[in-house]
């Protein structure tokens, strides 16, 4: 795995990211400044990691979107490599274009942290290879603005493609609106692009991948997308 | 000669909150009549919250040092001593006023302000705390300031991306016009890459770094240093704006100009600006400075000097620079989007100097300025201790088990995850004990070391008894680090009080202090850094006494710290400590009878150190698999908080005979804990115990999804948890 890890001013996940990298690749990430042009040669993951990028003082997300790497950005995705973006780095992929629709202020318009449960609606692609279809995954949230929406056609190609990877369900796997801590549109909590290779997702998989620490469960996310990689390699 | 349009007159002094008497240092101190920039640099540097006027006398009694003190208090922060090379940078300051006026900034700025003094030091914050107390639930303020106060808390230090672990939230109609935010901040430094105010070396270029100069916050540490009135609404302006990014931002800037050696001293503006921290590093280093304040990047134009020196404004800091790597720093802000100017140079001349538009402005002598700042023996007369309550004369109002579900619901003691929710608490990937247990764990860097962490006081105890209060939240905070198996290293303390001008409040502060001493001193629980809050009074009423004690403590193998959470059923329960039946100023009497009455606990200093050494033993040496502290509520709100974190139930003994049921299980004795041992274990530590001195009882068994006591309804942990986490939200939703 070669990892880019983006680094926008005030982005705080980077660390978070990129130590989970190292735990389940071995491998150091770059870390990859907003300001440069191009990603590293033979970078096969872009991450964008969550935090609050210019402060969010605009629309989430919106000025990194516009930051001198993400033409790099789009033009790797466009090629088909594999971009994931976390949390805020979800909503700069919106904001970027590369997924489409937006997060909107959590429903209770209060921030919100806490351990979330997650079913992971396909296991077939390479971000979620390492769980089984149906899984439901604990792992954290940390976000004011994550309560997903988009029109009523792309909600529906969405379905209908089965680009809807994650959703926020209970312990047991049913989707209730008293375990969808934010209001997102269909119990959304992570979407992939039309071509598989773009996904952005609200919970932090990468704050749950130490037993020492706590749950484990995000593992499986990195762990099957190093195993991708290596495939490719 | 200094330009001074500004007449100087008995109404103008005291606009800046100075009294005639200091007003007359000031003359005889540098032989005229200051300019009005001088004046309000002199108000500046000699308010209460910059000079500690009248807690100094008292401050200098605490006990500062100890083996593992690195820097204790009269720096940014204090550091203390880790191992494996490293250090621990922490620090609570208080934000009272601003918070009351405008609680959203006001709180977040309290975050900001005690982030910068961490990293100011050179350490890379982990994790943030925090003691909050609020007025009467019924008071009609007191919901919009949690409101604010912790949508604050949260925005600034979710987007700066700092952790918030753990705190303590209380309501009090004593703090209705005064509301109480202390935020405590804990970073991690290399012990031989600390930084200090003190400048060195003449000639050398002071920089200023961070965010543009505004006018907010004029007056800020002036306001902080007087009691509110009617008019404390038109304080507003006086409040700063706080700008977690370019925090985020100028952290960073500021931990690589250090990494690269470009630093010979650093001090962050934070009360008084650019007047406090550049007397600060020339006073402590014993040189002059010279300001050139056409140099300071200002936000708004046609600002004075006057201005200028006075400004709050957020996320700045001054440095002493090594001159030869002026180029390397400069770059360095430039890429994080910072100002970066020199703005003066260190003198031979111990003169505070500061020019403006050609003009010199102010000329005064640097070491009086900090050094001879007024300072006060101020009178103080002792409130006479109350009687201590007899728990045979309080008639239970209702049975043990409607007792604990209202207790449960209570303001004080019900779950506080609404607030902690708001906070980021998993960021940077190292917290072992998220919110909600006795003290936070975080993991220090890759482990296995991790600090434990906690803030706590009992305010209604130092109301009661100042000195056993003092004692109390010492002793209170170092138990629930021991609780979760960590060595108490060091302590902050937050001293909030009213007007010290009345010796009654003084007689408060001062009992404190004596406890607080003692009990530091008993313990080798050094404090090393904090603050003093007086003037906490609105027309003339008074806070309650609130010295809050942030306390950091170190476990050698973070994966041995222990939970309150009772692990499987079937284990045995074990009191540690022993119970009179306390009910003098409990959360019982004042919950369930309505009286706030009597002497509050003792606290015997040996039987603590006993008991916690005995407890942090069963930890660490993996007998004990659950431990909670004992405190307000007593035995009976302890094992519910037990039974709910795990959602196993416990079936108890009767309680003794010789004390009233009631007085057992919500009496509030000190030095006491909860620990769940697997049966096989239980003989050897009652034989351990009785080896050690401590007094022990098995009093339980864990099982079953009941809390049952002898001679009681059982009653579902369900129905605990339910009690203990719906009184907040639904408080918050206006539904009560």
């Amino acid at each position: 795995m070669k990892a880019a890890v983006l680094v926008f001013p005030g982005i705080n996940r980077e660390r978070d990211m990129a130590r989970t990298l190292r735990l389940i690749s071995g491998r150091d990430p770059a870390l990859v400044w907003h300001a440069e042009k191009e990603l590293p040669a033979g970078t096969d993951l872009v991450v964008i990691p969550g935090g609050f990028s210019y402060g969010d003082y605009l629309r989430c997300g919106a000025i990194a979107a516009r930051s001198p790497i993400m033409d790099a950005v789009r033009a790797y995705a466009g090629k088909g490599g594999l971009v994931l973006g976390v949390c805020n780095g979800f909503q700069i992929l919106c904001e970027a274009g590369l997924l489409p629709g937006v997060l909107m202020r959590n429903e209770n318009l209060r921030f919100i942290c806490r351990d979330v449960y997650l079913r992971v609606e396909r296991s077939d692609t390479p971000f979620t290879r390492g769980y089984n279809a149906g899984q439901v995954v604990r792992v954290p949230v940390a976000h004011g603005e994550g309560n997903y929406i988009a029109d009523g056609e792309t909600i529906a190609r969405l379905e209908g493609e089965g680009r809807v990877l994650f959703r926020y369900c209970s312990p047991d796997g049913m989707i209730d609106p008293n375990w969808n801590h934010n209001g997102a549109i269909n119990a959304i909590a992570g979407i992939l692009n039309e071509h598989g290779n773009v996904l952005g997702m609200m919970p932090h998989p990468e704050n749950h991948v130490e037993a020492a620490i706590g749950p484990t469960d995000g593992r499986g996310l990195f762990a099957g997308l190093a195993e991708a990689l290596e495939r490719a390699a | 000669m200094i330009p001074n349009d500004v007449r100087m007159t008995p109404e103008l002094v005291a606009e800046h909150g100075l009294k005639q008497d200091e007003y007359d240092r000031i003359l005889k101190l540098i032989g005229r009549e200051p300019s009005l920039t001088e004046l309000g640099i002199f108000s500046a540097m000699w308010n209460e919250h910059c000079s500690y006027k009248s807690s100094k006398v008292h401050l200098r009694t605490l006990p500062t040092k100890g083996p593992r003190v690195i820097q204790g208090p009269g720096e940014n922060a204090g550091v203390i001593d880790i191992g494996d090379g490293l250090a621990c940078v922490f620090k609570m300051e208080s934000h009272n006023h601003p918070s009351y006026i405008e609680p959203y900034q006001g709180a977040a700025t309290g975050v900001g302000g005690i982030l910068r003094d961490v990293f100011t030091m050179g350490a890379r914050p982990i994790a943030c705390l925090n003691a909050l107390s609020f007025g009467a639930p019924s008071h009609p303020k007191t919901r919009h300031l949690v409101s604010g106060v912790v949508a604050g808390i949260g925005g600034y230090g979710n987007s700066f991306g700092v952790p918030t672990v753990g705190g303590s939230v209380r309501f009090h109609s004593r703090y209705d016009g005064n509301c109480l935010v202390n935020a405590m901040a804990v970073g991690i430094a290399r012990k031989d890459q600390i930084f200090y105010a003190a400048a060195s070396g003449v000639g050398m270029p002071i920089v200023y770094l961070g965010s543009k100069t505004g006018r907010d916050g004029i007056h800020g540490a002036s306001m902080a240093s007087a009691e509110f009135g009617e008019d404390s609404e038109g304080k507003r302006p006086t409040v700063q704006v706080g700008d977690p990014f370019s925090e985020k931002l100028l952290l960073e800037a500021c931990l690589e100009i250090m990494q690269k050696g470009c630093v010979i001293a650093i001090q962050d503006m934070g009360a008084a600006g650019l007047t406090c921290s550049a007397v600060e590093m020339g006073a402590k280093g014993d040189l002059g400075v010279t300001l050139d304040l056409d140099k300071v990047p200002c936000r708004e134009e046609g600002m004075s000097a006057y201005e200028m020196m006075l400004s709050e404004s957020q996320e700045r800091m001054l440095m002493v620079l090594k001159p030869e790597k002026e180029k390397e720093a400069e770059a360095i802000f430039r890429k994080w989007g910072l100002d970066f100017a020199v703005v003066g140079e260190t003198t031979p001349s111990k003169r505070f100097i500061v020019r403006h538009g050609g003009d010199v402005m102010a000329d005064l002598p640097i070491k009086e300025l900090g050094d001879q700042a007024p300072e006060y023996k101020r009178p103080f007369v002792n409130a006479a201790k109350p009687e201590a309550v007899d728990a045979e004369s309080v008639v239970a109002p209702v049975d043990a088990i409607e007792a604990l579900e209202r207790l449960l619901a209570s303001p004080d003691l019900c779950s506080k995850r609404w607030v902690w929710e708001q906070y980021d608490h998993v960021i940077l990937g190292n917290t072992v004990q998220r919110p909600g247990g006795d003290a936070a764990v975080v993991r220090i860097e890759n482990g296995p070391k991790g600090l434990a962490l906690t803030t706590d006081v009992t305010p209604r105890y130092c109301e009661a008894d100042a000195f056993e209060g003092g004692k109390q939240a010492v002793v209170e905070c170092w138990r629930n680090l021991t609780a979760v198996g960590a060595t108490p290293l060091a302590i902050t303390d937050n001293l909030n009080f009213g007007n010290p001008e009345r010796p009654e409040i003084m007689g408060q502060f001062v009992g404190c202090i004596r406890g607080i001493a003692e009990a530091c001193k008993a313990l080798e629980f050094p404090v090393v850094s904090g603050n003093v809050s007086l003037y906490n009074e609105t027309n003339g009423r008074a806070i309650l006494p609130t010295p809050s004690i942030g306390g950091v403590g170190l476990i050698e193998d973070f994966s041995k710290s222990a939970t309150l959470a009772f692990k499987r059923p079937g284990e045995t329960i074990i009191l540690i400590g022993e119970t009179t039946g306390w009910l003098g100023q409990s959360t019982y009497l004042r919950e369930l009878c309505g009286r706030e009455e009597g002497a509050p606990p003792p606290v015997d200093l040996t039987e603590e150190r006993e008991n916690g050494d005995f407890v942090r033993s069963l930890i660490l040496d993996g007998t004990a698999t659950a431990a909670h502290d004992l405190s307000d509520g007593g035995l009976l709100v302890a094992l519910a908080e037990m039974a709910v974190a795990s959602g196993i139930g416990a079936r108890l003994d009767a309680a003794p005979s010789d004390i009233p049921a009631h007085a057992h299980w919500f009496g509030e004795d000190q030095a006491r804990y909860l620990v769940t041992v697997p049966t096989d274990k239980v003989s050897a530590v009652l034989a351990r115990a009785k080896a050690a001195n401590v007094p022990v009882w098995a009093i339980g068994t864990t099982g079953g999804d009941t809390l049952t006591l002898a001679g009681e309804r059982p009653i579902l942990v369900t129905i605990l948890r339910e009690r203990l986490e719906s009184w907040l939200p639904a408080y918050m939703a206006g539904e009560l």
